[in-house]
């Protein structure tokens, strides 16, 4: 069974009188540790779509199985503890607390969930090792350079372990090489086995998943697994 | 999320910003200080009258002439005009008074005092040797009037103490004679400071024999009885045997006003206790101002954090934890608002009491609960519209993300 099955979503916006389609009837089934990239020009639908799959946002109509489990129903505070369990979150602007110290914004997520302190201080460590911001772990986010800001963004998402990293443009806001450094730690952090989504403008990075979904007008292009076959 | 997670968290945003915090516990402070210090004011007078009144002794009757009380028509009314006088007579019949312990009578004048070279304008007492015990007067030297039989009338006068020393300053003055008006007078005794009692210079006046009184300003009437009950229970049968007897010796007319300290210091015990919760009510206005400070500062906060807010709920976050954080934060600034505020209407307090030594001015103890629990339930009232705000705020448009 596949981590995630999206089956006939439907998503509208009222904007003033007129109705806006931003998901229509999208399918799109995705095995656990795969590396799908999402494409497509600005008002496709793309960050809708992620919108969903992070369960930010639901759907107007059809059904999001996420680990077997349905999402449909769930109110705000159950996507929440659901987010909280099996989705990290990387933005293209960080979004750090300010005035939390890399460790702080690190273990932001367990303090959330009601990890206690030993725990939590324990991951938080590990996290800082595993991302190289050991020396920076008490250093405030307007003291690191982008490309330690993310990393903290990435240790943050990844802190509880979750199965899903859903990344919107996660090197929008680095150049270039800081960008790539940022892609080969998502990439391996696939590697050993997070699922991996990313929403990006980016060829490049979009070349370098395994799957690329593209989207237009709320509905899905194509999609270089469909080949493979979608499961229902 | 823990408790202790959410008080750390509010404590830091509290901390991260400094000039937004001062100013709200500036506001804060001065709403609670105001309650703590006019409370303490409005309290000290209460004290101090009630100590002036304990300085008289629980279980006085004072005994007026003349009648205050409104009263139906007598048959007396139609015969007499003015109230009998006082007389050293009705102050003797007191003794036989069943109840009456001691009996004091008062007459009172101002006249010349001199001693050696020194002459002042004092204040005259005519009385008798229970007075000294009756008011709890304490001696600093020698004795007080006489009670000897035939030494009762003897030209001796006591002095207060700052009589005492403004007329001889530092020379003794025990055995020496004084000159009151026209008369000289072998001074026999000085009080001991008492300072203020029923707002009368005790210490400045002179004591002398009640008949030495009535020649030195040619009456022979009483303006006071004091009479002191065997105790305060039988305050109020005494009185009505008081009454009777003088009622007896008026010619069944009863004319004279009976004023008991229970009375009247329950009068003034309600009417400052009113006052000071008056003081304290309008000194809470300014406590719902800065509730108001406190609202609008949480909901700039909200509006300003509004993509923070997004992530935390992104992050896991329910709507209850967002809504405990900032509360916990608009608690957190009314309640270092209240704390300060008490600190500085102690402070303030202190003052009061550095300025005006005799006024007791300490704030009680419910003024400062009462400031402490309003800062709090402010912070709860004003902080709840913003808190609800935060936890409704939808993840998506916080996030900044449509």
């Amino acid at each position: 069974m596949a981590l995630i099955e999206l089956a006939s979503i439907e998503r509208r916006f009222t904007l003033g009188d007129s109705v806006v389609h931003a998901l229509r009837g999208v399918n799109i089934s995705i095995e656990a540790g795969e590396y799908v990239a999402v494409i497509g020009p600005s008002g496709s639908g793309k960050s809708t779509l992620l919108n969903l799959l992070g369960l930010l946002d639901r759907a107007d109509a059809g059904t999001y199985r996420l680990d077997g489990r349905d999402t449909t129903g769930l109110s705000p505070d159950e996507q929440a503890a659901m987010r909280s369990r099996h989705i990290g979150f990387v933005f293209q602007s960080f979004h750090l607390v300010p005035r939390l110290t890399a460790a702080e914004n690190i273990a932001l997520p367990m303090v959330l969930a009601g990890i206690d302190a030993a725990e939590r201080k324990r991951s938080v460590q590990k996290a800082l090792a595993a991302f190289g911001l050991a020396d920076r772990a008490h250093h405030r986010p307007n003291e690191l350079s982008g490309g330690q800001r993310q990393r903290v963004a990435i240790a943050r998402a990844t802190v509880m372990q979750p199965a899903v990293l859903l990344c919107d443009e996660p090197t929008g806001n680095l150049d270039r090489h800081t960008g790539q450094e940022v892609t080969h730690l998502l990439e391996s952090l696939n590697a050993n086995g997070v699922t991996l989504i990313v929403v990006t403008h980016d060829p490049a990075m979009a070349e370098r998943a395994r799957r690329q979904i593209r989207m237009e007008d709320g509905a899905v292009l194509s999609d270089s697994a469909s080949s493979v076959g979608v499961a229902g | 999320m823990k408790p202790l997670d959410i008080l750390r968290f509010a404590l830091r945003a509290v901390t991260a910003y400094p000039l937004r915090t001062a100013l709200m516990l500036l506001a804060m402070s001065i709403g609670v200080a105001a309650v703590v210090m006019l409370t303490a004011l409005g309290d000290g007078a209460r004290q101090y009258v009630v100590n002036e009144f304990n300085a008289l002794g629980s279980n006085l009757l004072i005994v007026l002439p003349g009648r205050s009380e409104t009263r139906g028509v007598n048959p007396a009314n139609f015969f007499t005009e003015t109230p009998r006088d006082l007389s050293i007579g009705d102050a003797d019949a007191m003794h036989r008074v069943a109840g009456v312990v001691r009996v004091a009578p008062m007459v009172a004048g101002t006249s010349e005092v001199a001693f050696g070279g020194k002459l002042r304008e004092a204040m005259v007492v005519g009385t008798a040797h229970d007075y000294l015990a009756l008011r709890r007067f304490q001696l600093a030297q020698g004795q007080f009037l006489p009670d000897e039989e035939g030494q009762r009338n003897a030209a001796v006068a006591v002095l207060g103490s700052k009589l005492r020393s403004e007329l001889a300053g530092s020379e003794p003055v025990i055995g020496r004679m004084v000159r009151i008006g026209d008369r000289r007078y072998r001074v026999i005794g000085v009080l001991a400071p008492t300072g203020n009692a029923m707002g009368m210079a005790v210490d400045e006046m002179a004591y002398i024999p009640t008949e030495q009184a009535f020649a030195l300003f040619n009456t022979s009437t009483l303006v006071r009885i004091f009479i002191e009950t065997r105790d305060r229970a039988a305050i109020e049968a005494t009185r009505t045997r008081v009454v009777n007897t003088l009622k007896a010796r008026h010619d069944g007319e009863e004319d004279v006003t009976t004023i008991t300290q229970d009375a009247v210091l329950g009068t003034f015990d309600k009417i400052l206790s009113a006052i000071t919760f008056g003081v304290a009510g309008i000194a809470a206005i300014s406590l719902g101002v800065a509730g108001i400070l406190v609202m609008n500062v949480m909901l700039v906060a909200v509006t300003q954090r509004t993509p923070e807010i997004g992530l935390l709920k992104a992050l896991g976050a329910s709507g209850a934890v967002i809504r405990l954080a900032f509360l916990t934060e608009a608690v957190l600034l009314s309640l270092g608002g209240a704390i300060v505020g008490v600190a500085l209407g102690q402070l303030g307090a202190w003052g009061l009491r550095l300025a005006y030594p005799v006024l007791p001015a300490y704030p009680p103890y419910w003024a400062v609960a009462a400031g402490l629990g309003t800062a709090m339930l402010t912070g709860v009232l004003f902080g709840f519209l913003p808190a609800r705000r935060a936890a409704g705020l939808h993840v998506v448009d916080a996030l900044g993300r449509r």
